[in-house]
This record gives C-alpha cells, structure tokens and sequence, in this order.
C-alpha cells in the first residue's frame, strides 16, 4: 500500500474517532465539562483565526475581540424571540425591522461571520496600510470603538445592558463541527498559493511585492477572514453563554487569544488548536488556586485572579526559554507519524506543496 | 544621445530622485534595446541601486518618465511592473525564509493564477490543474539552473552562491522580458563568478531576456556587457562598449581618483 493511501485512510479514521469521541461525549459527559469542550472549541477558532493575521501574515492586529463583539451582537440579535426582545429592550425599544426578526441559528451565525468581516474589510482598509506597534495600535483602539459603539447605540445592542435570552445551543457537535470546518478551511487556505504569498509578505515584504504581490490586497484578505472567523467564535460564545454584554469584550480578551497562539506557536494551527484546547482547560482546572488556602499553617485568602498570573508566568517562561511554542511553525502531519512507525517513503517528485 | 535602436525595451527620460537636499540620480537616461546585457557601474554611493528601485517602482522619480516596452510605467507599484515584465533580485538576499527552494520559485507564479482563493480551498480542478502545472514548470526552471537535487531543502540552508542562483530563478519565475541585477556575483569567488557569467549569459538566450546588471568585478562586467552605463554621485559620466568605459578618462578618475599633472 503506498503512502499516499495509507494517509487518506489514516485522515479517514481520524474523522471517524473525532465522531465517535464527540458521540460519546454528547451521551455520558457531564454537562459543566460539554461546557468546557465547547468553550475550547470557541477558543480554538479564535486561536487559529488570529494565527492567520499575526502567525502566518505577520501582521500584529490586536482587534480580535472587537470582531468577536460585532459577531456575537448580530447572531444575538437576528435569533432573539420577538417576545423577549420587547421585554429586554425597556430602555429603549429596539428599532424596526429587528423588532420583529426572529431567525434560525444557522445561517444568524454565519450572518455574524459575514458582518464582522465586513467590518474588517472597513477597518482593515485604512489601518493595514501601518505596520509592527503602528498596526496593533490602531486595531486595539478599533477594537474597542467597536465596543463603545455597541455600548452607545442603545436602540439596536440595547446598550450596557446587554442581551439575555439568546437561544442556547448546547450539542458538542455544533461547536466543534464549526472549529473542525474552521481548521479545515484555514489549512487549505494556507497550503494554498495564497497562503504561501502570506507567508511571503510575512518573511519578506520587499521581495514578496517584487516577485509581483499585491501586499495590500493580500493582507486585507487575511484580515477580513481573520474577522469573519473571530465574528463566527463571537456569536458561537453568545449561544453557548446565552447572554452577551459589551464588557465581556474588552481587549483583556484579545490578550487570551495572544497567549494561546503564543503558546502553540506563531505559524502553526496544529499549535492554536492543542493550545486552545489547554488553555480553557487549564483556566478550569486552575479555579482552586483562587480558593482560600491553608499552605504549610499560611492562611491565603481567595485572591480571585490568581490563574491570570500563572498564565502571566506561563508566558514569560515560555518567550524568555522556549520562544517558538509548542510547535514553531511545524504542523501536525501524517508523514512525521509514519517516519516514527517506519513505514518506508517512497521518492516522489514534487511533493511538499500538497497538501 | 541618439536612438541607435528602433524599438527600445526600456527607456528612462531624465529620471532624478531627490532625496531632500540630496540627489541620488539626476537625469538617467537609459535606452536599452531587447536582449542587450547591460552594466551598471560606479563607485559606492553613486546612485546605481537607487536607479534600480526607481525602475522597479519601490522609489518615485522625483521627475522623469520610465517607459517599458511601450507602456509608461513611472509610479506604478513594483508587483504592476513586475507584472510587466520587469524582475529583480536584490543586493542582500532577500529570500522568503520560511520556505523550501520550490515554494520560492512557486511563488512568483501566484499572479498568473486564475483561480480564486475559494477555488484553492475546495481543490476544485481549475485550481489544482493550474497549481500542478506551475510545479512542473518551476522544477523545471531549477532543473535548468541546477539547483533541482536541493528543491525541497530550505532556501536559507543554501550555501551562498546558490542562494543566488536561487534569486535569479526566482525572477525568472515570474516569466519576466527584462531582468535587473543587483550585484549578482557580490561576495563570489573568480571561479563562482565566472560560472555566474556563463549562467546569465545563458539564461539571456533560452528567456530571450534582456538583462540589466549592477556589478564591482570588472571581469564579470567586461565580459559579458555589451553596453555600460557608469553613474558618480548621481550623474553619468559616461555611457559606451566595454572598451569605450575602459579608455575613457572620467571613468579611470572616478575610480581611482584624479591624476594631478603637475605632480
């Protein structure tokens, strides 16, 4: 059986072990820890989305969490029964023809995707023309324009109140059905001649524009998909907590995303997904450091915050020793497995570009 | 100086770029003819590499007009005139680090993709038609510049001269009429050079390029330039053949300084 093969049996099982672990996981797991997996799968999309725009484009935009927002609103909005928006909205009322909207989840969080990349494309337009410190500057005070709009415009986001009563969807499947398609897309995305120009504007800007790349147009797609996605991750998060409010993205938000891709690796998706997944499964587990604790006869008080600066050190240890990440710029791939078992590599000719 | 070509591939009218109160280049005027190999010389600092970003649309003329096998092409961005038909390679290597020897070539065959990204995605045929067929033909750009047993190595584990090389195949991926040289055989030894001559002399007659160099080894210019163009502090000095430049007073004076007669 020659290698080829051999691989698209192993993708295969993999698809199939992914389908029976999240069937086993929708029957006998409790519902706290479906709720962790589906935050991991949120925050895995994020990670991986915010990789193609800082990892793979090398563009250092900050604005993630703005995008999250925008997407979360729209997907909220568009779903919300008309009933329990007249009663939300006691402030103001909330505008016509929303009032009366009443959409499937489905195509609302797609909805959201496509609007927060819209904003993207109109933030991306005049701020990707900066770069370095400049860029993420300006994107970190996009961000958060975002979300002092969204505070302000009452009649529509219903302001600093927020919104509750956003249909829940609480199946495995949906979150990670949406991270696994995520994943998916970007891979081919990146194995693909656009992904190589991003990657060429990332390691060289000069040579990149001179072997004929459009530099803004490239990096302006990267954004705007970079954006959808992080509108996607938005309003996935607003089903799953079932309410939204502008505060809970402020740009600390952002920072978690960092973390994560920092931690994977800057140019890997293989490092986003076992990063996110980690991560929000540390962020659980690690709640016990914020009890009050008895250490060696030493009373501490619950200091609530505590697991941010294990993640603080995390970070330090990890750029100071160990810069790459958990995966440098490596992806997961079937070669490296079959080399480890010894399945033996046949010559070929022309491969390392596929996929 | 008169056109002793009717049809010109390039031609700069009295391009200058000033930099403040400095002036890099002032009225270049350039006039190369299709498959001609030409040089371009002076001492450091004497503008040559910023006449090669003005050409190449990285710098503005601050005045003048590039005209480039017919179209004006003066303040265009560099891909547009890569896309012309102009490619370079630059005077410190600037390959894409993160790539294999075959991705850089590839590279420079994304502007000729007529498939969408969502085409990409989905690997629908026209994409991964088009996408085969620009690998073959870069493995067999670097079966033709010998660089074909190091495809998938990294472009940045290559050994000096052939990183070189590898810009050049770079460029010529592009499928370029004219190619502009910064320094080729910078840093090379006399036998390395010599097989870089050959190369590019070579490379001239399978592309039907025209080529214009930046070169210091007076060995390489000599030998393979038909025509040389020597720039000081900006300005020409001196425009003619290989034996023209070498007898000519103001070349020998700029190079080596001027000869006090009453000494």
């Amino acid at each position: 059986m020659d290698r080829q093969k051999i691989k698209t049996f192993l993708t295969l099982g993999l698809v199939l072990l992914s389908c029976l672990v999240l069937f086993w996981g929708e029957q006998y797991l409790g519902k706290f820890s479906t709720r962790v997996l589906n935050l991991a799968a949120i925050f895995v999309i994020l990670g991986a989305s915010m990789n193609l725009v800082l990892g793979f484009t090398g563009m250092f935009s900050l604005g993630h969490a703005g995008f999250m927002c925008v997407g979360a609103y729209v997907s909220a909005i568009l779903t919300m029964s008309p009933e329990s928006k007249e009663m939300i909205y006691f402030m103001e009322p909330i505008i016509s023809p929303l009032d009366k909207i009443h959409w499937p989840v489905f195509p609302a969080i797609l909805t959201a995707g496509l609007v927060a990349a819209f904003f993207g494309f109109l933030i991306g337009f005049p701020a990707l023309r900066l770069r370095d410190d400049y860029l993420a500057i300006a994107t970190l005070g996009f961000g958060e324009i975002i979300r002092i709009i969204v505070t302000n415009t009452i009649s529509i986001t219903n302001g600093s109140l927020g919104l509750k009563n956003i249909p829940p969807i609480k199946s495995l499947w949906v979150y990670w059905g949406f991270a696994i398609a995520t994943i998916w897309i970007l891979k081919q995305l990146i194995n693909s001649s656009w992904g190589y120009a991003f990657k060429a504007i990332r390691d060289n800007e000069i040579a990149a524009e001179a072997m004929g790349i459009d530099i803004f147009k490239h990096k302006l797609m990267s954004f705007t998909i970079g954006a959808f996605f992080a509108g996607l991750a938005g309003a996935l998060m607003g089903h799953l907590i079932t309410s939204v409010d502008p505060t809970m993205f402020r740009f600390l938000f952002t920072f978690q995303i960092l973390l994560i891709i920092v931690l994977g690796g800057l140019g890997s998706l293989t490092g986003s997904v076992i990063a996110g997944v980690l991560v929000t499964v540390m962020m659980e587990v690690l709640r016990f450091v914020e009890q009050p604790m008895n250490l060696f006869g030493l009373q501490i008080p619950g200091i609530p915050g505590m697991r941010m600066v294990i993640f603080a050190l995390l970070l330090l240890v990890v750029i100071l020793f160990y810069r790459q990440g958990l995966m440098g710029t490596r992806e997961f791939n079937w070669d490296w497995v079959l080399d480890k078992v010894g399945v033996g590599r046949r010559k070929e000719k022309g491969v390392g570009v596929d996929g | 100086m008169a056109n002793p070509w009717q049809n010109s591939i390039l031609v700069t009218d009295n391009i200058t770029m000033q930099f403040g109160g400095l002036k890099a280049v002032s009225n270049l005027a350039l006039n190369i003819a299709p498959r001609q190999i030409v040089g371009l010389i002076g001492p450091n600092g004497a503008g040559k590499t910023t006449a090669f970003n003005m050409i190449t649309g990285v710098y503005k003329p601050t005045s003048g007009k590039i005209t480039f096998d017919g179209n004006d092409i003066t303040g265009l961005r560099p891909n547009q005139i890569t896309e012309l038909g102009i490619a370079r390679t630059f005077q410190n290597i600037r390959l894409f680090s993160s790539m294999s020897v075959l991705e850089n070539v590839l590279l420079s065959k994304h502007v000729r993709l007529k498939a969408t990204p969502l085409e990409a995605i989905l690997g629908l045929p026209r994409y991964t038609r088009a996408r085969k067929r620009h690998i073959e033909e870069c493995m067999d750009l670097l079966e033709q510049v010998q660089l074909a047993d190091v495809a998938h190595e990294k472009a940045t584990s290559l050994p000096y001269g052939k990183q070189r090389r590898l810009e050049i195949a770079r460029a010529l991926a592009t499928q370029p009429k004219m190619i502009l040289l910064d320094e080729p055989a910078a840093g090379m030894n006399p036998q390395e050079s010599l097989e870089l001559m050959e190369f590019i002399a070579r490379i001239r007659e399978q592309f039907g390029l025209t080529v214009l160099m930046i070169e210091h080894h007076m060995e390489v210019v000599m030998g393979i330039c038909e025509h040389i163009v020597v720039l000081d502090h900006g300005e020409t000095i001196a425009q003619g053949t290989p034996t023209e430049i070498q007898n000519n007073q103001q070349v020998i004076e700029a190079y080596l300084g001027a000869v006090d007669e009453s000494a």
